[in-house]
Parts: structure tokens; sequence; C-alpha cells
């Protein structure tokens, strides 16, 4: 079962990421990765905001192999990122690459995938998966 | 969401209620700078006890009220921060760099007050 939110301004930054720790909880993560995730939503929320001005942020769970799992898809049609491999680039503070908290997100989570173009907007797949 | 700003003394205690958005932070930021010019404060204590996620946009904005208040001259000890907070915290890479922090308001004004002796 999907949830998502539509983004569009700070208070659903908060509000995104509030049901991200709630959907956490229920699945069976403690607390400690509840915040992590929730973090990792904030952070994925806020480029929404700042460079698309709008997206939407999905939420599910997933089993692959007997373990369970929290995806967490931001997907925008902003302008797009043009070079990724900067963007995801782990500079030497968390404003490192693009300054997007790319790195720190993937640092955060379990699995990382960026896909983007200029013009075609952005989407970032992460995932945490309960150890 | 308005955060209460209390005055105790030549100190100025900020307690945030709920999670905040980066409106409601960048309206903190400003009404501090405001008070401790008003209130002529050597001290401030941020306590984020309440807050879910300190990301980067909330440590940026709590190291850019403690660098303003600086410039007047007074002290910003921030208080509370969860433990699971700071977890993620340094998983995202993310510091408070030299602003003093404190386990809690009781601790963060003992500091404050060991620091400014007659300001009580």
């Amino acid at each position: 079962m999907d949830t998502s939110i539509a983004i569009a301004s700070d208070r659903d930054v908060v509000q995104a990421r509030q049901r991200g720790r709630a959907l956490a909880l229920e699945l069976g993560f403690s607390a400690s990765e509840a915040t992590l995730i929730a973090t990792a939503i904030s952070e994925l929320s806020r480029n929404i905001v700042s460079y698309a001005g709008h997206g939407e942020i999905t939420l599910r769970s997933t089993t692959v192999g007997g373990r369970l799992g929290l995806v967490i898809v931001a997907a925008d049609s902003g302008p797009g990122i043009a070079d990724i491999e900067l963007a995801i680039r782990d500079g030497y503070s968390s404003m490192g690459g693009l300054g997007l908290g790319l790195p720190g997100v993937r640092r955060l989570m379990d699995e990382f995938e960026l896909i983007s173009a200029p013009g075609r907007g952005t989407t970032v797949m992460v995932t945490k998966w309960i150890p | 969401m308005e955060v209460p700003i209390l005055k105790q003394g030549l100190f100025l205690i900020a307690t945030i209620q709920a999670a905040l958005s980066d409106a409601d932070l960048v309206q903190l930021r400003s009404a501090l700078v405001h008070q401790v010019v008003r209130c002529r404060s050597l001290g401030v204590i941020v306590d984020v006890t309440a807050m879910d996620v300190l990301d980067s946009f909330a440590s940026r904005t709590l190291l850019e009220i403690s660098h303003m208040i600086r410039l007047r001259g007074a002290d910003t000890v921030i208080v509370g921060i969860q433990p699971e907070v700071a977890f993620a915290m340094v998983q995202l890479g993310l510091t408070l760099e030299d602003i003093p922090t404190a386990l809690d308001l009781e601790e963060g004004l003992a500091y404050l007050q060991q620091k400014f002796p007659s300001a009580h």
C-alpha cells in the first residue's frame, strides 16, 4: 500500500517526515532507525520545495527475500540535475557535491538510486531495511 | 508555530514545543536576535527536546542563531538534542561546530551561570 504526500511547502516537509516516521515504527524499525528515515525524508522533500517548487513523496513497504524494508520515492518535475556524479559525490562537509545533501541521505539509507536529467525532473528512490 | 521565549534574568530561554517548519526556524532566529538586543541578554538557551529531526536546514539555522547572537556579545547553548536525533545528525555529517550543548535546560542554565556568575 503506497502513501503519497504532495510536497509544495515547508509544512509539507514536516508532514512527510512525520508520516514516514509513523510508518517506519509501524513496520518494526527502532526509534533510532525511524529518526534516520524521517531525516532522509526531510532532506529529500526540502530539495523538492527548494529546487522544483512541488513534487511528491511516496512511502511504501517492501519485502525482498524475507527482508522487510521501507522505500521512499521523492519525485519532482523540476529542472533536473545535469551532473549526477557531482550531486552524489561525498564532499568534505555535509554540503559536499552540489549542496543537495544527497551524499548525506545516501549514508542514512541502505539503498540509493537517483534518476534525473536536465528538464526531465528528478526522482530519488531510497530504501532502508530492517536489520 | 511560534516558539515562546522566556526571559530569566539576563538569560533568554526558547523552548521549542513541537516539530518546526523551516519558516518557524527562521522566525525563531529573528525573534531571538531581536530579544537579545531588547533585553540586553548575556546568554540564550534553545531547548530542542521536542524537535523530531535536526536536518541540514535546522542545523544551519541553529548555527546562524549562535553566530548572530555572538556578534551581540552573548552566548547560545543548545540543549535537549535527543539521542536518536544526534545519531542521525552524525550519519548525515552535520555538526553544530563550536556551539556549546548541554543535556537539558538545567545543565544549560548551569553552564551560563558559571560563565556569567553575576548575571542572576
